[in-house]
């Protein structure tokens, strides 16, 4: 491997440094109509009259629209495949508003001002409604959320609006409750997860125009451009041959631009008024109207000997989808689908529950997507097992986690939304994730869980956690590419395939560069252009290096092959006796040859009625989901006058399979350990009474800075996946899911109590201490 | 945020002028956190050509001038020498250089948010806040009362106090759950300040009057916080309970004590 | 109002809003590479240089500026080059939406602080905020380009 595996620079790292404009807000026409949003001050509220005429007469305003003005088509913002997992439960605007900061009225103006000073014009009156603000209590509450007849889902899924319920799911295997009943020692525990926030550092942002084919061109920051024109046609009841979306640089997603979110205003002005339009997301409008990680509440039992060997798993979860229900249903099943299997070998399991609408900002995809809910409440119980049949975690973990040339029979019941596809698990190098892990903290130096010493008020604790996520989505999410060979010997590479940030256009090239045995430099990348580019599904799902990878891979070796037969068409020598080196095409006793920057020459420009264009498209569509896995360490240092807590170190071993490129793969990791730090410690979205959101800004809603950095300490296992290109899975996600179970065993170990209920603050840690005591 | 006009006085004199007969005029400060007012300003004051940028010592007095920057107030020598450090260990923390670079500490004080670190710890020293009319005002009285004036500067009195700030939060850069600033003058007399509470700092009386009539033994610092925790009032916002304020009052009280009779 | 603001060395008079941000007056005039990211002063991707030192231009009146010099990454490329070649080849460029930000505290660092320490470091950076990388990677760029520019 030359090219692969190696730390390639990120291609447009310099660029970006450097401030070329690349954003979509940099890419604006400098005239574009200015879009804005009139919001919601209400949590749950049906419009009686709105009034714009005012407002519309204020100098400068281009247009306004209400829910009377736009086309009422029912549909999701998920940006998932077809046909959506999700509820259609979304109109353009409505005659509701479920939320604080739902869509009220959209105001286009000549600039900023103007179309805040006209949104002060747009006379409402509101039929105020009782809100559902307790997730625990919205199922058959007297509050309908969604009372319209509209709304419906494209597969069944248990929808039904008339109890605020999005979905459900149930499964088990074998009989869990009586499995339960004759373990000798069963754990019954409940884990709250809270909403976090995205926070990428730019904003959602979208622009559109009409170009000189009278096409709806819109540039946005997405990670789903191909969904979203299907999304966009589908609201608009417009064909999507009229629709173009281009995806510029990405200022960070992490699911958050899976959904679509201003596109649809900026294409119903600029369709209106003909002329440029954009719509860029104040920072409190990211918060309180786009969307937040799913809360859930999750009941586990965890049934087993006294050995340690588990017998039986039971995971039942409730789910606050907020308003709408976007990734509502596939969210709250791989709180399931992936955890559970990594312990395989009990003898019953079952999942399931209900997500509900509520009157929050909607839930919807954020990188860990369930896993990592799930992970806290599985983890965190099996702390509490091992805690109570006094072995070690780490042995605990060992005696009954996933192996290598094993399977769960969760892969094959549960998928995206239903079925799942069965696999067996080609890599798994969790065995050696923990070994690795545990000399690297010095685990059995560390742990021990009586007498430990208080120093100056301080006292130490160990945990761990290991955690699984996936490779894309099975016989479903698909990844094409296109190769074209240019004179002087390079290569266009088109892709679907949604670089955010994370890299994916240059170890694609890299892919690309290995099969065809050429220099990384040869490969010119241009990507997520829904008229350029072949289809993609998207970045979600971790299917980027696996998918669109693998849909890379075969096209760069259908390119390879097309060289060597159409090479040896001219050399006039046998395909079979030919072969390409990434330079010269040659027979084999190198007799006949000729270099690929002569050839690709005359192939374009001399060689008559033997010119030709070479290019090769190719796809691939996942036949399985190999997961990678990793384990998680921390050690914590907790002041037990205060409760407040540092994270001295984290260490991390993962199993992604081959790194494409091992210093990205590294950047994937420890910005995803970070925001799953900040989600286990102090990020958390809360609204007050009223279902107004506190957290609206970054003074109230805190992400780790630079100084709140643990010593992080991440490694890859030796791991190589057959199904993978070059041996690699997904790295994308599997960082953020383990640091909610690790700090909350830490701190167990540290001072005896367990947090069940995220964030760990220093409060909470404190309060439960004295609760201790007083017992 | 509207501003209707935009002036840059050229004597204090002439922006105290704009401020007393135009309504709704104002004096920006930094104007670091003015994006977030929703107010409509007719005339904004900027005082940047009033040479109020400045750190100097007299034989007495520490002065500070009232646009010095956070940054400024934060490294300069002479803020670093006194008091163990305690106005610089106070704002290090607040949100990054960039922003303490705009902010200035006529800004910081006359903003009276009850998170402010810089008031808490500049509580327990002895400072007067300069204002163009009213002259010198002890801060205590800035901070209860409203004036109509302009802060030229706040002068701090070199009485070889020592202090200690303590502050816990959620990040680095967070607002304060609670800050606690505790100062010991030579004659042992102690003042111990209250902060982010979530409201602004305020002394904790009894705590100070404990001390004043026992050795500085860590059983009477420890004495000392738990006064101080039951004598101050807490209320709960979505950072902290009141409960958990009241349990850090105490620790941070007695730590601020420990660490000064170190 | 009419202002002289001296953006990237070339003096410019500039007919503002009052009340107008910084931010928004130097995106208008060309200076993209400033970017839009909080609206509250809280995440660092607006900061430039005004007379050297490191601002927030989001939280920073355009009339205040009025006679400064003002330095974005479109006025120092090659300083900016220098410095972003560390951040590149760590894998310290994700999105790289705070890079242009940080490379201009990083540039006022330089000057202020003699020899930093890591701690050091990550506070005087700490206003920048980055949500993709974790930070490890920027602070191993950073500690490499001081350590290899002695």
């Amino acid at each position: 491997m030359k090219q692969v595996n190696k730390s390639v620079p990120k291609i447009d790292g310099m660029g970006l440094a450097k401030g070329k404009p690349a954003f979509t807000d940099d890419l604006a026409d400098s005239n574009a109509i200015i879009v804005k949003v009139l919001r919601s001050p209400h949590a749950f509220a049906r419009i009686k009259n709105i009034n714009v005429d005012k407002a519309t007469k204020y100098p400068g305003v281009e247009c306004i629209f209400t829910h009377k003005d736009v086309p009422r088509n029912v549909f999701t913002r998920a940006g998932q495949g077809y046909p959506e997992p999700s509820p259609k439960d979304k109109f353009i605007l409505d005659e509701y508003v479920r939320y604080v900061g739902d869509e009220l009225a959209i105001v286009a103006a000549s600039t900023d001002e103007v179309a805040e000073q006209a949104m002060k014009l747009i006379e409402v009156d509101y039929e105020v409604l009782e809100p559902v603000l307790d997730f625990e209590k919205a199922e058959n509450n007297k509050s309908v959320i969604h009372p319209e007849k509209e709304p419906y889902t494209m597969f069944p899924m248990g929808f039904d609006a008339s109890k605020n319920i999005a979905c459900t799911y149930d499964m088990h295997v074998g009989d869990v409750d009586e499995v339960l009943k004759n373990s000798e020692v069963v754990i019954d525990k409940t884990y709250y997860t809270q909403a976090q926030a995205h926070v990428a550092i730019e904003t959602h942002s979208s622009t559109a125009y009409i170009d000189h084919y009278e096409r709806l061109n819109i540039i946005t920051s997405t990670q789903t451009p191909v969904h979203l024109r299907r999304i966009i046609g589908e609201a608009l009841g417009m064909p999507i041959n009229k629709i173009r979306v281009v995806k510029p640089r990405v200022g960070g997603a992490f699911g958050g631009k899976q959904q679509i979110h201003g596109e649809l205003f900026c294409a119903l002005v600029t369709l209106k008024t003909g002329r440029p339009s954009k719509c860029i997301y104040s920072r409190k409008e990211v918060f309180e109207s786009s969307f937040s990680r799913h809360a859930m509440r999750l009941n586990i039992k965890i049934g087993a000997e006294k050995s340690g060997k588990l017998k039986a798993i039971d995971l039942r979860v409730l789910s606050d989808t907020g308003a709408y229900g976007e990734h509502a249903l596939t969210v709250f099943m791989i709180a399931g689908s992936k955890t559970l299997p990594l312990y395989n070998k009990v003898d019953a399991v079952h999942f399931g529950g209900t997500v509900v609408y509520t009157n929050h900002t909607p839930g919807g995809a954020y990188r860990g997507y369930g896993a990592i809910q799930g992970n806290f409440a599985l983890e965190s119980a099996m702390d509490e097992l091992a805690n109570k049949l006094n072995i070690d975690p780490l042995e605990l973990r060992k005696m009954n986690m996933i192996k290598e040339g094993e399977t769960s029979e969760i892969f094959k019941i549960m998928g995206e939304g239903g079925e799942g596809t069965a696999q067996i698990i080609e890599s798994c190098k969790l065995d050696y994730c923990l070994k690795r892990g545990s000399e690297m903290i010095k685990w059995n130096n560390k742990y021990q869980n009586k007498n430990k010493k208080v120093i100056d008020d301080k006292v130490r604790g160990i945990g761990l956690a290991i955690a699984m996520q996936g490779s894309g989505i099975p016989n479903m999410d698909m990844g094409a590419a296109s190769l074209k060979l240019n004179d002087d010997g390079f290569f266009n590479l088109l892709i679907g395939a949604t670089d955010l940030g994370t890299g994916s256009d240059t170890i694609l090239a890299q892919i690309a560069a290995e099969a065809l045995n050429v220099p990384v430099e040869d490969i010119v990348v241009y990507s997520s252009d829904s008229d350029l580019t072949p289809f993609d599904c998207g970045a979600y799902a971790s299917s980027t290096t696996f998918v669109s990878g693998n849909g890379v891979k075969k096209t760069a070796e259908k390119m390879k092959n097309l060289i060597i037969s159409e090479g040896a068409k001219h050399l006039k020598i046998d395909v079979s006796d030919t072969i390409f080196d990434g330079k010269i095409i040659k027979s084999k006793d190198g007799e006949n040859s000729i270099s690929l920057k002569e050839i690709s020459k005359g192939w374009l420009y001399n060689y008559g009625q033997a010119q030709k264009q070479l290019l090769a498209v190719d796809s691939y569509v996942g036949k399985k989901s190999p997961p990678p896995y990793m384990a998680g360490f921390a050690e914590v240092e907790v002041d037990t006058k205060t409760g407040h807590f540092d994270i001295l170190n984290y260490t991390a071993v993962v199993d992604c399979g081959t790194t494409i490129n091992p210093k990205l793969a590294l950047g994937q990791m420890e910005g995803g350990l970070l925001q799953g730090i900040g989600m286990a410690v102090y990020e958390d979205v809360k609204y007050n009474k009223y279902g107004q959101m506190l957290t609206n800004n970054l003074m109230n809603y805190k992400i780790p800075t630079r100084e709140d950095v643990p010593n992080i300490n991440v490694e890859f296992a030796d791991s190589y996946e057959p199904s993978g290109p070059y041996g690699a899975k997904s790295v994308g996600e599997i960082g953020i899911d383990t640091p909610p179970a690790v700090i909350a065993n830490a701190i167990f170990n540290a001072v005896g109590v367990r947090i069940t209920d995220l964030p760990i603050t220093p409060e909470k840690v404190l309060l439960a201490m004295k609760k201790k005591q007083i017992k | 945020m509207i501003i209707d006009e935009y002036k840059k006085p050229q004597t204090i004199e002439e922006a105290y002028s704009i401020l007393t007969t135009k309504k709704n005029s104002q004096i920006i400060g930094g104007g670091a956190y003015l994006r977030l007012s929703k107010k409509h300003i007719s005339s904004a004051i900027d005082l940047s050509n009033l040479k109020l940028d400045f750190i100097s010592e007299t034989d007495d007095y520490i002065e500070i001038g009232a646009m010095t920057t956070l940054r400024e107030l934060e490294i300069n020598e002479i803020t670093k020498k006194y008091f163990n450090g305690i106005i610089s260990n106070s704002i290090r923390n607040i949100v990054g250089v960039q922003l303490r670079n705009i902010a200035t500490t006529g800004g910081a004080i006359s903003g009276k948010f009850g998170f402010s670190d810089l008031i808490t710890a500049l509580s327990v020293l002895d400072c007067k806040v300069i204002l163009y009319k009213a002259g010198a005002v002890k801060l205590v009285d800035f901070i209860n009362q409203k004036y109509n004036d302009i802060v030229e500067k706040i002068i701090i009195r070199k009485n070889n106090q020592i202090a200690d700030f303590q502050a816990i939060r959620n990040t680095k850069t967070d607002y304060a759950i609670l800050n606690v600033a505790v100062s010991k003058h030579t004659n042992n007399s102690y003042k111990i300040a209250v902060g982010a509470r979530p409201g602004i700092a305020i002394f904790a009386v009894k705590a100070e009057g404990f001390l004043k009539t026992v050795d500085s033994s860590k059983e009477n610092a420890e004495k000392a916080g738990l006064i101080a925790s039951q004598e101050i009032k807490f209320t709960s916002n979505f950072r902290a309970s009141a409960e958990y304020r009241q349990e850090l009052c105490k620790v941070l009280v007695s730590r601020a004590i420990c660490n000064i009779n170190k | 109002m009419k202002i002289k603001l001296k953006i990237n060395n070339q003096d410019k008079i500039i007919d503002i809003r009052p009340d107008e941000m910084l931010l928004e007056v130097l995106r208008k005039n060309g200076c993209l590479s400033v970017k839009h990211g909080c609206d509250t002063g809280s995440c660092g991707a607006c900061t430039v240089l005004l007379d050297e030192k490191p601002i927030l231009s989001c939280s920073y009146l355009a009339a205040k500026a009025e006679g400064h010099s003002i330095i974005t990454v479109e006025g120092a490329q090659k300083k900016v080059e220098q410095i972003s070649k560390y951040l590149v080849d760590e894998g310290g460029v994700q999105c790289g939406f705070c890079i242009p930000g940080l490379v201009l505290t990083v540039m006022s660092m330089e000057k202020e602080l003699n020899n930093p320490s890591e701690e050091e470091i990550t506070h005087y950076l700490s206003g920048n905020l980055c949500r993709c990388t974790g930070y490890s990677s920027h602070t191993r760029a950073i500690k490499k380009y001081l350590e290899e520019k002695k």
